[in-house]
Parts: C-alpha cells; structure tokens; sequence
C-alpha cells in the first residue's frame, strides 16, 4: 500500500474474521493518517463536484478532502460538521457506494474517492484527539421544539434546531437515546462509544433529552404541543413485520427487532452479567436480505452459533444489503441460501421451533422496484434444521403516535402523511424518516430531519436558517 | 424521578410500593402496565399499575419477588429511585355497563383487578369479586375489594381462608346456584385464567384476562410479547394485555412463557440478597459482589 496516486483506493485494514466471530469489536478498524492523506491525495477536486450532489445532507466533501490531504485532520471533521452533526456514525454506516461515491467521476476508470473512510477518519480524529467543540450558539430564539424519537432522523434534526438557537427536547421511550442505532446495528458496525460521543456532542449543542417517554402514552403529541411551539415525529417504522406462516409464534422464533435490542440495548451477549437472556441456537436461519438481516446473521455467529444460515427468496444481485456486509458476513461464516421462501416452521412438543420448509423459488419478470421477482416452482419444498429463527423481513409503520393524534393524516399502511416542507396535516407538527417513507438508510433519515429542520425554523420565525440545506429548496 | 415514597410487604415476599411519576400518574387508566429497570445490567420487565394519584403524582404497583428482578426491586428502600420507569403502556380496558360483573385474582393477580374492578363498578356494574390464594397469608387487598364490590368470595387451596379451593370453584358454584353473570374478569396464573375461560365458555359468558407474556419494550417494537387470539398474531404490549378469554390460544402462550425458565435459574443462581437499600455503589448480581463476599 504505498503513497502514490493510483486508480484503486487505499484499503481498509480489517479484523480478522476468525477473530471478529469472538467478540463484538469493530470489523474494519479505520484508515491510518498516512492511509488519509494517501486517499484524500486522490481527489480530483472537481469543480462542480458530483459527489456532494449525491449525498443527503451535501457534506462538502471536496473540501474535507482537501483538508485531509493537508494533514488538517480536525478541522476536516469540523467542515463535515458544518452539514452533518455525526460523520462518525455516516463514515461507518452510510451506503456510499450508491450515494456519494457512484456519483465520483473517478470512479468511470477506477475506484471511486473512499468518501466514508474519510469521513470516518477525520471524525474518529477529532473524537481521539478530544478537538470536539461544539460550535458558538447564536442568542436563544426563545422557541422550544419537541422532537419524537432520538433515532438518526431526530438526532440530525434536533441538532441543526439548536445551533440555529432554539431550546430542543428529544423524548424517547427506551432507556437510552439513539433509536435503531442504539438497539439495532450492533456495536462491530458502530461501537458505543462512538455512539455515546455523537450524542454527547448534542448535549453540548444545549439538546436536552428525556428518556423512557413515550409519546403516544406518556403523552400526547397535544399534550407536547402545550409546551412546545413545534413537534418534529422522528419514530421511526418500528413494529417488525413477520411472515404470517404457521409455527411463527414458536419458541425460539424471533423478529430481528427483537433479537438485535435483546443484545445490542440490553447485552444479552453478556448474559448473565446483564440480566436479559437470548436463544441462540446451533441452527440459526436469518429471513430477509437486507442490512438487518445481515446484521442479525452476523450477531448470531459472534454468540457462539455454528451453522448460520440467511435465507432470501431472491439471489444475491437482488439482496437489498450493502455489498461490504454481505461480505464481512460469509467471511465470518455466514451461509447464503437464495431463492427460499419459507412456508412453514415446524417444533417440537414443548414448542420450539425445530425446522423451516421452504418453497424453492426462481427468479420471474422485474417488479415495480425494478428487481426480478421471485416466482414458486410448483411443487418444489425443501426443509432445514433450525432451532433459532430470525424474521428480518422489515415493519411496519409504529401505530402509536398516529393513534393518539387524530387530526394527524396519514397516507398509505399507516406512514405520517406530510407535504414538500415535512409538514404534516396539523399546525406546527412536521415529520420524517422512516415513520413518513418506511424503512430506509441512517443518512436518509438524517437527510430528512434535516429538511424538516429547516421547515421548523421558518414555521417559527418566518426567516430561512442561517445555514440551511439551500440546495434542496 | 421514579422515587419510592411507600412501601410495604403485604404478604410473603409480595410487596406494595408506592412511587412518584406525576406523568405516568396523570395518563394512566384502569388495566395499563408500566416498564422497569431497575439495575444499569437488569432486565426490562412489565408491572400492572394498580392505582394512581395524579394530585399526589404517585403510582401504585404491587409484585411478587419471584424472579431476579423484582426481587432486586423488593430490596429497594424508601427514598430510593427506580432506575428506569416507562409509561403508562398497554390499552386501558374497555369499560362498559355489563350488569352484574365477576371479578377474580388468583395470587397476586388480585392487584391488577383493583382498578378494573373500581372503573366497573363506577360504570354501574354490580361486582362480585373472587379472590384467591394458595394460604390465609397469602391473601391480598381484601379490605380494598370490600370496598369496591357488593359481595367478595374468598377462597385458599388449603382452606386456611374462606372457601377451600380455587376461585374457579367458587365461580363454577355461582354458575350451578343460577346466579346471573353477565361479565368476568379473571386476571392470575396463565393456567387459572385458562380455567376460568373453560368454565365460562360453554354458558357464553362475556370473559376478559390480562395476559402477561415476555416483553422487551412493551411499545410494540420487538414482537415478544405476540400471543394468538382467535387464530390471529397480537402484540400483547399494544393491542392487549386484556383479550377476549374465548379467544385466547393459552396453551401457546404458556409455552411462550417457559422460553427463558432454563436461564433464569442461572441468572437467579447470580443473585445474592443485599441486607442494604440498593445504592449506586452496589452491582447485586453481578461478579463484583461476588467477590466482595469471597472477600469477607
């Protein structure tokens, strides 16, 4: 690996994978400077860069780089900061590959700029080295915003809010903030502390945060009204989907939801040192292709399973995971069994799920998303052991909020309706992410509190944000 | 936040507490549950509120100190804050003007009745309670039944207090005497709800239980908690916990229930009784203790 300009990017030095399987330590461990420097060296610096075009929330990335290439690592992270509160978590687990870096001009010879391993490095640089400084509040506008959930759409939202000088309160109903960053992808793709510090950074922007407070219950988006002049809902889709087969209910089957907060929020890895236990059995079969799935596969090699097994009724160029966590998993040993669509999961006396039959598939005409879709072969059923089973296969839109909110619209299956701005049917609540599109990326949703930032601000004060998201007007 | 301002053992190892949560106190209705934690490495674990005051801000549980966590919370002193304590979760019950209504505990399922059993009768039900025990000094919350009902039966599995039996008995007589029935709420033991829904079944008589599956989040969001009710996939922490007892597939959820029993044994096996309130200082549970009392 030298120095040199060259059309491949610098490599990431990873943890082995007969190592990563024995712990919950991160997998890719992160560019050296010399690595950086290298990296960023290759940089183009277009003029009108494309990159920035793809990404939700425009970091200014040619000039990150720039800075990276002149060694100035801090304040490579502090312009990244500039649009997005968090690179420490989007250089980890943003889908660069089909936003930032596909759009790299690089790329049409060779590899595109490693756009994330920079982000993540300059980020970790800053956090290392204890350069992290919250940037200088402007007066307080005497507005106070609630914002619904502490996942990445609330997180991002609640920080552009506060730096334009209004009093934020995020409420959320675990007992740790975060959302599906903190019970969802586990620590070997986003450790704790890195999580810990990104939200220490918004309690330095002045954020305060309520845990174990469900809006919904604990209180009503009204009841949040009569002490905040706006509401931002950021809940997320978080009632898991299942498959509705028989034996479904059985003992030992799980929604990824479920499995991934039993290890990730409560530590059931450490069980009995933590007290909340977890059924990982010999045989373990992940439902689904996507991220989650790949997440809960890869959870389930760490705790000691021998024979890991994602079943996806596609095949692999149809799996909506990101190439690099397909990867990390068969590398650890997960095995990928495409074209299976499961009918059926049988048990034993006592209950517990013992086996999975499966309808082979095969691949038939494209479907509205563009993918080949999957088509039974008649007759054709196959059955494989299983005594733990993982139902990653998405959710649905949480009912809470929109239940106890009636003048709250809603549009298709129970998602948050809301216009070009975020705003939702009722006067001074606005919405994103997930809740408002269904289940899509960390930076998405961030993208979106973002934009409806922006709207919350000119809704109280009639002005446009300082340094808003211009380009999305 | 979350202070233990009473606290009492009423019974065996079942203790009352009362603690502060003006939210939870001001929201809260008859048959919603609340989340605790009660322990930086404890589990989440879900507990029927049985009253409230939302001018004194405080709520009202009752538990049985059988497992690992609510024993480490019948440790707690007075004075001393719940770790974590989320709600008020759950569907309130559906309260409606029935007639004559039959309430029943079994144990220390007797408290989560309390509130159902008052919303009914401010609702213009007539009530018989029914509450049930395994001995004399394991019956709970008489006097407050008596306030509450026209008419309180009470029963022991060894006689030692009012009918010898169990509140199934007592119900199956009332049906054979022709009394009218137009309403029962069992709530206790998965096994004696079930009972109660096989009794009642064949004379259709309108019958709602509490279920009290495994939960996580009690939100919704892990799916834990699902139980079947009329052939169909429920989350109990959001659709229920109250169903139509007629309707309930209790031999599944009672499966449900045993999915951890070999594991809390060895979390229980971890956990050692502290003579003090539990501080910050303390980690009970954990190998640290251990240690300290290897020490000794």
């Amino acid at each position: 690996m030298s120095g040199k300009k060259s059309e491949g990017k610098q490599s990431m030095p990873e943890l082995a994978p007969e190592e990563r399987i024995h712990s919950f330590d991160e997998v890719p461990l992160g560019y050296t400077p010399e690595m950086a420097v290298a990296e960023a060296k290759r940089c183009l610096q277009c003029k009108r860069p494309l990159c920035v075009e793809g990404c939700p929330v425009f970091v200014q990335i040619p000039e990150f780089i720039q800075l990276i290439a002149e060694r100035k690592f801090t304040e490579a992270a502090r312009m990244i900061k500039q649009t997005n509160a968090f690179p420490a978590i989007c250089g980890r687990v943003c889908p660069q590959e089909t936003q930032c870096e596909i759009k790299c001009v690089l790329g049409k010879r060779g590899e595109p700029i490693a756009i994330g391993r920079l982000e993540r490095f300059a980020a970790d640089w800053e956090l290392q080295h204890n350069e992290v400084e919250p940037p200088e509040r402007p007066e307080a506008t005497g507005h106070s915003v609630a914002v619904v959930g502490s996942g990445p759409g609330g997180m991002a939202a609640a920080a552009d809010l506060a730096m334009w000088g209004h009093d934020v309160t995020i409420y959320e109903l675990f007992h740790a903030a975060g959302g599906v960053l903190r019970y969802g992808i586990p620590r070997f793709r986003l450790p704790r502390e890195i999580l810990d510090a990104e939200l220490d950074y918004l309690t330095k922007l002045g954020v305060m945060l309520r845990t174990n407070f469900v809006v919904g219950q604990t209180a009503t988006i009204d009841d949040l009204l009569e002490e905040h002049d706006a509401v931002f809902v950021a809940t997320g889709a978080g009632l898991p989907r299942f498959l509705e087969i028989p034996g479904e209910n059985m003992l030992g089957v799980y929604s990824a939801n479920e499995f991934l907060t039993r290890v990730n929020l409560m530590r059931a890895d450490r069980f009995p040192d933590y007290h909340t236990p977890v059924h990982c059995g010999a045989n373990v079969i992940v439902i689904g292709g996507g991220n989650v799935a790949m997440d809960a596969a890869r959870t389930a090699r760490r705790l000691g399973s021998e024979n890991v097994t994602v079943l996806y009724r596609r095949t692999r160029k149809e799996m909506p995971a990101r190439e690099e966590e397909i990867e990390h998993a068969e590398q650890e040993g997960v095995q990928m069994h495409f074209l299976a669509s499961p009918i059926e999961i049988e048990g034993d006396e006592e209950g517990w799920a013992r086996s999975i039959t499966c309808q082979q598939m095969e691949l038939g005409e494209p479907d509205e998303s563009g993918r080949r879709s999957p088509v039974p072969i008649e007759g054709e059923t196959f059955t494989i052991e299983a005594d733990t089973v993982i139902v990653a296969i998405g959710s649905h839109a949480h009912p809470l909020v929109p239940e106890t909110t009636p003048d709250l619209e809603v549009s298709h299956r129970g998602y948050v309706a809301i216009d070009d701005t975020g705003a939702t049917s009722k006067d001074g609540v606005f919405a994103g992410g997930d809740i408002v599109t269904g289940a899509a990326t960390v930076i998405e949703a961030m993208g979106a509190g973002r934009r409806a930032a922006e709207s919350i601000h000119r809704y109280l004060t009639d002005e446009d944000p300082p340094n808003g998201m211009s380009r999305s007007d | 936040m979350n202070e233990i301002v009473d606290r009492e053992e009423i019974a065996p190892d079942t203790w009352r507490y009362v603690v502060r949560a003006p939210e939870i106190a001001r929201r809260r209705e008859a048959g919603q549950f609340v989340v605790l934690r009660v322990y930086d490495r404890g589990e989440r674990f879900p507990l029927t509120v049985v009253d409230s005051d939302p001018d004194e801000g405080t709520i009202e549980l009752i538990f049985q100190a059988v497992g690992t966590s609510t024993r480490m919370l019948a440790q707690m002193h007075e004075g001393d804050q719940i770790l974590d304590l989320v709600g008020p979760l759950g569907r309130p019950t559906h309260i409606d003007k029935f007639g004559r209504c039959v309430v029943m505990g079994g144990g220390y399922g007797m408290a989560p009745v309390i509130p159902i059993a008052r919303a009914l009768k401010a609702a213009g039900n007539e009530i018989v309670g029914i509450n049930g025990a395994r001995s004399a000094d394991q019956v709970i919350l008489t006097e407050r039944m008596e306030e509450i009902c026209d008419r309180v039966e009470i029963c022991t599995d060894d006689g030692s207090a009012g009918h010898k039996g169990f509140v199934t008995d007592v119900l199956q007589q009332m049906i054979e005497d022709g009394e009218q029935i137009d309403f029962v709420l069992a709530i206790g033991p998965t096994p004696m709800m079930r009972a109660v829904a096989e009794l009642t079944r064949p004379h259709a008589i309108k019958t709602v239980v509490s279920l009290n599956p495994i939960m996580v989040d009690g939100t919704g969001m892990c799916g834990g908690c699902r139980v079947e009710v009329a052939g169909e996939t429920k989350f109990a922490c959001i659709e229920g916990p109250e169903f139509d007892a007629h309707e309930v597939d209790f031999d599944m959820l009672m499966k449900r229930q045993q999915m951890y029993s070999d594991m809390e044994g060895e979390a229980r096996r971890m956990f050692k009784p502290h003579s003090t309130p539990l501080g910050k200082e303390e980690h009970p549970g954990c190998h640290c203790c251990e240690e300290d009392d290897n020490e000794r």
